[in-house]
């Protein structure tokens, strides 16, 4: 064996040290064996190799060894311990792993029992559309402002080319505070708010509540929210307004939405158009939700009309632009199967968690 | 507006062989919307003329008679019926006879329409073998009085014009389609049947063919037998009138009837037809007056007397003011003008002169005269659109035409016309370059050219000028024009693009993040978000426990409310979220958390001042949680917005709806930035909220004004900290935000934090006294502190909370 300590042959003693110390081995290694625990396993080890533990025994009773064995004996002792050692580290590897499977074993979980979540709120179906409609604007560089709900009758109708004794002004249904003063009907009082400011060109989109004095039913609520958009810059064009609503459409509804113009009539603007989606359930196959006709109407727009231009000091040699009003509610109907407006403004939480 | 197809179709001859859906669809993409159509046979299949040649009694049912039928073909059929108006021993009847497996509109009695109809089978009748149906007008779907020529109750027995084997449908002119359309209120033209049919003419390019209407009358003057004053010219802007003499009243001809029915017009009589099929066609109502009733052979247009009575021709007495137009004779007035006639000069049986007037009534005064006194009719509704006044001679003399058609009476030559000023004629500049610019097409000069043609705008070459139809009251700029041209080019054929102007930044505003975030905050704390109305009822003050001369009673007052339930702005912001909570109490849904992000409406000093709109930001709830759980929320909203300092919580909040002894205003940096507690249990019971429930108001242009989003980084300690924990004895009277205060003080640069980790009240403790226990942690930046450091502010700190009846704990 190499490395083996050189004893003399005839010494009484060294032959009783490597007895001993081979005894002292095998029974370290016989103990070893049977332990089945890291405590056992530490008690041998302390047995053995510890401050008062039999292989520090040999080495104190060194001093009855002849001098001129003593290292050689005292490599002997080395030896032995270095062979318990390295047998005590290999059986606590192993023990140590049974261990940690034993205890991995026992703490299986039954992953499927229900999860333990964190009570969030929920934003409301209105904001959740509205969100939606603001990211998709603002991504095209749309300015979001808000204007007040609480109007006068020159900005909510006569600004907008509704002038006194117009019969759009009863046909909206106005709740009046007094003769000057109304609950706006429409968002498109922004419109002249925005463009009086002087700022050109204007890209921007207002959402805010409107009023209407119609009876609370499943498709009708006395108050309820538009997002009323325009873009006034030189070359504006009715094909842009027909380009940047498709692309809203687009993004709101999915890729493969379509969208149709048809001409319709706001004071306003001019050329003015309704747009109609095609149905997003059925994808213009028809179905309830579209009423079988395949189109679902989403908006009213139109090309700024020249004498909003003159009444807001904005030249309409110079400039055009286009505008267009969402109804928000319309939206979130729509988007999410909402069968009655009314749910919007119950607040039952079973409704709200749903969004 | 509802029209027939076939009697569009009688003026666009073109449009024979196009179907419902293709008119509907092109129709409405010229801007002509169709709401919806409807087939009058949808259910009437296999329906001929009949010719009764025999009836014999059932011999099993004596309300039952059998009767052969001549359908025309080479047998004639048996058929059992129990109709009244078919008796034993008549014959050569011509009925309409529904064959085996064909199918009627609904049952003999008039019930409401099944929607697929009723199916016809071969059968037998108590024995006898029946192999058809005789139909009542019923059956065929309509209420006797849209053909007073079909009998009561019984079969309808047809003319004799109807030919044996024919399609009865057809013979009773129900192959037809009503259309429904959605005029939008410039296209004063298409509330008739001219106007609609032009647009279809236009639409689909092919020829339009109007009534021609041939002069008429006798030789005699209408002058010897009225003149017209009108006093009002600025309300009747013209005034036309003839007069028709010997009038033969009678049943209008089939033709006309079926029209009429067609459009939802029940036929009366020749005279009354003609009035109402002139206003379908030309969308101009007329008035016809019993001139042997008319005094002094003149008539006055002027307004009312305020406070006059006049009595209508449905014999309902009506209480006029000085606005009201009416239509007077020498001596009396005789008609509302333009929304109903007077039982005075009404036509009657009797009649054998009369004056058809038809004019051209100032639309914004008939529209509000007609809601004042309460009558709206379908003149007026035709009125307040505001007419064509070239229209009103044209109808007048088609009347004219159909009178003496129809010989219903003899016209008298002339016509009275009181037209003051003409209209002239408008002219627009032709701008091809601007329109395709404002389109973004490029349409060709002729095809505008050709638009304009089909829609009878004129264009005069050398000017260069449109010239427009009176009838086309909408058009004024170029812009219309181009509208003009879009149309009839298609929408859908003008391209797509996105606008190549100068570019802006886009975003939201300040105020809007801040309002995100604190949302955010909401959200994140189990918070969902509520949507009330922003008016409500003005009890709602007495219901919140809000003093009689509280400033928030001083409200923004709606003067046409749908109900004093929704009459006033809100002042105050939580009436909607605790009825919120309220209903999802009542519902039995537990631990309820909602917010709002809302206005309210503080009203200016000055009348004709808007008020002030200031959003808050409200939170309720009840279920798990307390009142320093809605105060975590507010605190973290702060933070969140950089609010740093620590807000203060004043106790002597005089928020009338919530408990006195749980409520705070929000202090911050010296400004009340919003309120919280626990809702007053007067409150709660108001509401029927049977849990504690809990409220806090954030007012957002407050806390919009502190708000920031400059975050700074201030590193992260290196050296360790010092905690000392302090038990103390607190008289009771002491608040928390006291004993915080002096360790703020006290503490210094030092100070990094410091918790409140016991509170209590008990047996151990004196009466009257509380024990709070604090752990107080210090730091500094640039060392490790050592006691004596910490011991000097200890001891400050000691002494001042001594000063407060404060003692260390034993």
């Amino acid at each position: 064996m190499k490395g083996k300590a050189n004893l003399s042959q005839d010494s009484e003693v060294n032959h009783m040290m490597n007895e001993k110390l081979q005894e002292i081995k095998n029974r370290a290694l016989e103990q070893i064996k049977d332990t089945d625990s890291l405590e056992k396993l530490s008690e041998v080890r302390v047995a053995f190799l510890g401050k008062k533990g039999e292989l520090t025994d040999v080495l104190k009773s060194m001093k009855n060894v002849d001098p001129k064995d003593r290292p050689a004996v005292g490599q002997l002792v080395n030896e032995t311990r270095k062979a318990i050692e390295d047998v005590l580290d290999e059986a606590k590897k192993n023990l140590s792993e049974k261990m940690r499977e034993i205890q991995m074993k026992a703490e299986v979980i039954d992953v499927t029992l229900p999860a333990k979540k964190a009570v969030y709120g929920h934003p409301h179906p209105n904001t959740r559309a509205l969100d939606e409609i603001k990211r998709i604007f603002i991504g095209m560089g749309y300015e979001v402002i808000e204007g007040p709900e609480v109007e006068y009758d020159y900005y909510n109708f006569e600004a907008l080319n509704i002038p006194a004794n117009h019969p759009a002004k009863d046909e909206q249904d106005t709740f009046y505070i007094n003769d000057k003063i109304v609950l706006r009907t429409q968002t498109s009082g922004e419109q002249v708010h925005v463009m009086e400011k002087g700022k050109l060109p204007i890209r921007m989109i207002s959402p805010g509540r409107v009023y209407r004095a119609d009876e609370v039913d499943a498709t009708h609520s006395p108050c309820f929210h538009q997002v009323e958009g325009m873009v006034v810059d030189e070359n504006i064009t009715f094909s842009d307004l027909k380009g940047t609503l498709a692309e809203f459409a687009k993004q709101l509804f999915g890729p493969e939405t379509k969208v149709k113009f048809r001409p319709h009539h706001f004071p306003f603007t001019e050329p003015s158009a309704e747009m109609d989606v095609s149905c997003f359930k059925c994808g213009g196959k028809g179905c309830r939700m579209c009423k079988g006709e395949g189109w679902i109407e989403i908006l009213g727009c139109g090309m700024v009309h020249p004498h909003v231009f003159e009444m807001s000091g904005i030249d309409p040699e110079k400039y055009t632009g286009f505008a267009f009003g969402i109804g928000l509610e319309r939206i979130a109907l729509l988007k999410y199967e909402i069968d009655d407006m009314r749910l919007l403004y119950e607040n039952d939480d079973r409704f709200l968690k749903q969004f | 507006m509802n029209t027939s197809i076939n009697w569009i179709k009688a003026m666009v001859p073109g449009l024979e062989g196009v179907t419902d859906q293709e008119f509907r669809d092109a129709m409405t993409l010229s801007g002509t919307k169709v709401e919806g159509f409807e087939r009058y046979d949808k259910n009437l299949k296999n329906i001929v003329v009949g010719q009764v040649l025999s009836v014999e009694r059932h011999p099993d049912a004596d309300k039952l008679v059998v009767c052969q039928v001549n359908v025309g073909q080479a047998e004639p059929v048996q058929i059992v019926t129990g109709a009244p108006n078919i008796e034993v021993g008549s014959s050569g009847q011509k009925v309409p006879v529904v064959l085996d497996g064909g199918s009627v509109a609904g049952g003999h009695d008039g019930s409401p329409l099944p929607e697929n109809g009723i199916k016809i089978k071969k059968g037998k009748l108590r024995g006898v073998e029946s192999a058809g149906m005789m139909c009542a007008i019923e059956e065929l779907g309509w209420p006797h009085d849209f053909f007073p020529d079909a009998a009561e109750d019984g079969i309808y027995i047809l003319a004799d014009d109807a030919v044996v084997g024919e399609d009865a449908v057809h013979y009773l002119g129900l192959d037809d389609t009503s259309f429904e359309y959605e005029i939008t209120n410039n296209r004063v033209d298409c509330y008739s049947l001219i106007g609609i049919a032009r647009e279809a003419a236009a639409t689909f390019n092919k020829e339009f063919n109007p009534p021609k209407v041939e002069p008429t009358g006798n030789d005699e003057k209408v002058e010897d037998y009225i003149s017209v004053d009108v006093e009002a010219t600025d309300l009747c802007k013209r005034y036309t009138a003839r007069v028709v003499k010997n009038i033969k009243l009678a049943p209008s001809p089939k033709w006309m009837r079926d029209r009429l029915r067609a459009s939802g017009i029940r036929p009366i009589n020749n005279i009354v037809d003609i009035t109402n099929y002139v206003m379908e066609e030309y969308g101009q109502p007329m008035h016809a007056y019993d001139l042997d009733t008319i005094e002094g052979k003149k008539i006055v247009v002027r307004k009312a007397s305020q406070g006059e009575k006049f009595t209508t021709l449905d014999g309902i007495e009506r209480n006029l003011d000085s606005e009201v137009l009416l239509i007077n004779d020498s001596k009396k007035a005789i008609g509302l003008a333009g929304i109903m006639g007077g039982e005075n000069s009404m036509i009657t049986d009797s009649v054998s002169t009369m004056l058809f007037e038809s004019a051209t009534f100032d639309g914004t005064n008939i529209r509000k005269a007609s809601k004042r006194i309460g009558l709206r009719t379908d003149a007026s509704g035709k009125f307040e659109k505001g007419l064509d006044p070239n229209n009103a001679i044209d109808a007048l003399n088609r009347a004219c035409q159909l009178v003496e058609e129809l010989g219903a009476g003899q016209v008298v030559g002339g016509t009275i016309d009181v037209y003051p000023s003409p209209k002239q004629q408008e002219r627009l500049p032709f701008e091809y370059d601007k329109i395709n610019a404002m389109l973004g097409t490029d349409i060709s000069r002729e095809d505008c050219l050709d638009y304009f043609k089909r829609l009878e705008i004129g264009y005069d070459e050398a000017s260069n000028e449109l010239l427009i139809p009176s009838f086309r009251q909408d058009l004024h700029r170029t812009c219309d024009i181009a509208e003009e041209v879009a149309r009839l080019y298609g929408y859908d054929n003008i391209p797509t693009t996105l606008p190549h102007s100068s570019s802006t930044a886009g975003g939201v505003s300040f105020e809007q993040r801040v309002i995100d975030k604190a949302s955010d905050i909401a959200l994140y704390s189990g918070f969902s978000e509520a949507m009330t109305y922003s008016f409500e009822s003005p009890k709602v003050f007495d219901k919140l426990l809000i003093a009689s001369d509280s400033p928030l009673r001083n409200t923004v007052r709606i003067s046409n409310p749908l109900g004093e339930d929704f009459s006033v702005m809100r002042t105050v912001p939580v009436n909607g979220l605790l009825t919120s909570l309220a209903t999802n109490y009542k519902r039995r849904n537990k631990n309820i958390k909602l917010f709002e992000i809302a206005k309210i409406y503080l009203p200016s000093q000055e009348a004709d001042k808007l008020p002030d709109e200031r959003k808050q930001f409200t939170l309720g709830f009840f279920g798990d949680g307390d009142f320093y759980t809605l105060k975590g929320v507010l605190e973290e909203i702060l933070e969140r917005l950089n609010l740093c300092d620590r807000p203060e919580y004043d106790p002597k909040s005089e928020v009338e709806f919530l408990h006195p002894g749980r409520r705070a205003d929000l202090i911050y940096d010296g400004k009340k930035i919003g309120y919280l507690g626990e809702v007053h249990p007067d409150v709660a019971d108001n509401y029927g909220l049977g849990e504690k429930t809990y409220i806090a108001v954030l007012d957002i242009p407050t806390l919009v004004a502190e708000a920031n989003f400059d975050i700074k980084y201030t590193g992260i300690a290196n050296f360790p900290a010092v905690s000392r924990d302090i038990s103390l004895v607190v008289p009771n009277t002491v608040l928390a935000g006291d004993i915080e205060k002096v360790i703020e003080n006290c503490g210094g640069k030092l100070l990094e934090n410091f918790k409140l980790f016991d509170i209590y009240e008990g047996d151990q403790i004196e009466k009257g006294f509380k024990s709070m226990a604090y752990s107080i942690t210090f730091r500094a930046k640039d060392r490790t502190l050592v006691d004596d450091d910490i011991k000097g502010i200890m001891d400050k700190l000691l002494g001042q909370l001594k000063d407060m009846g404060i003692e260390l704990r034993a």
